[in-house]
């Protein structure tokens, strides 16, 4: 097995911490890509990363309009009520028409495709969310311990996002 | 480049993607999928026409239009062609990689 090894990578270990829209895609799309290349992909839901599969949050996702540079507006401006509502209402148009899915249908592909979600349970606990809380599609509450072990192997990668 | 699969000469890419569907055929097809370690079914074989059907109405491949194709779900699409479903069974059917990346 090791011989064969020639530093492909064979696992994607990708540890979500944000729930704005942007990381949340980045996620789901790296997961999905590493799929789509016959790589194993898991997701860790740490912090706020978790909203990306609360049952009823990840529906609400928004895109951070204030402290990121690339939106090219001010910070005073980006903090106005309704802004961040208006730039996710426009990126979610564009991405609708690159066949981008929503969170929901996302999450719904990526655990077809064979991935695997877990949330983290200090951030469970602090948040005082339930499994019952959270998508239906994730496998378990875990520990860090354990997505360690999960991401054991010759050719794992690990990802903080 | 020209390489010989099942005995017939063929054009294909650096990846061994045909680069002309008029020179595909079956045989091929299933000489391909062998080299993946794949044998054919007949379930393996509707996908592929499904994919080919696409490929001619010049629509975009990707795992999302496979998951509302409601020839195959995503879960079955994984299960027939493991390691890489769509790079795989779009070799098999003589078409193009899709560059897409969901």
């Amino acid at each position: 097995m090791t011989t064969e090894f020639n530093g492909e990578i064979r696992k994607m270990m990708i540890i979500l911490s944000k729930a704005t829209l942007e990381n949340v895609y980045a996620a789901f799309v790296l997961a999905n890509g590493a799929r789509m290349e016959g790589i194993e992909a898991e997701i860790f839901f740490t912090f706020f990363g978790l909203e990306a599969i609360h049952s009823k949050k990840l529906e609400h996702l928004h895109v951070a309009t204030v402290g990121n540079p690339a939106m090219h507006m001010p910070t005073l401006l980006g903090g106005l009520p309704g802004m961040e509502a208006l730039a996710t209402s426009m990126m979610k148009k564009e991405m609708e028409k690159i066949d981008m899915p929503d969170v929901h249908e996302f999450l719904d592909i990526l655990v077809a495709s064979g991935v695997k979600l877990w949330a983290c349970r200090l951030a469970m606990d602090m948040f005082h969310y339930k499994k019952e809380d959270m998508y239906e599609g994730v496998e378990a509450v875990i520990t860090v311990g354990d997505f360690y072990k999960q991401g054991s192997g010759i050719g794992t990668h690990m990802l903080f996002i | 480049m020209e390489k010989v699969i099942a005995g017939k000469t063929v054009q294909v890419n650096e990846e061994g993607y045909l680069t002309d569907f008029a020179q595909w055929n079956q045989t091929i097809g299933e000489e391909i999928a062998n080299e993946a370690s794949i044998t054919m079914t007949p379930r393996h074989w509707e996908v592929i026409k499904y994919l080919q059907d696409q490929h001619q109405q010049k629509v975009a491949l990707s795992i999302r239009k496979i998951g509302q194709s409601k020839v195959v779900d995503i879960k079955e699409f994984y299960a027939l062609f493991p390691q890489g479903p769509l790079k795989v069974s779009t070799k098999i059917a003589g078409i193009p990689k899709p560059a897409s990346c969901i």
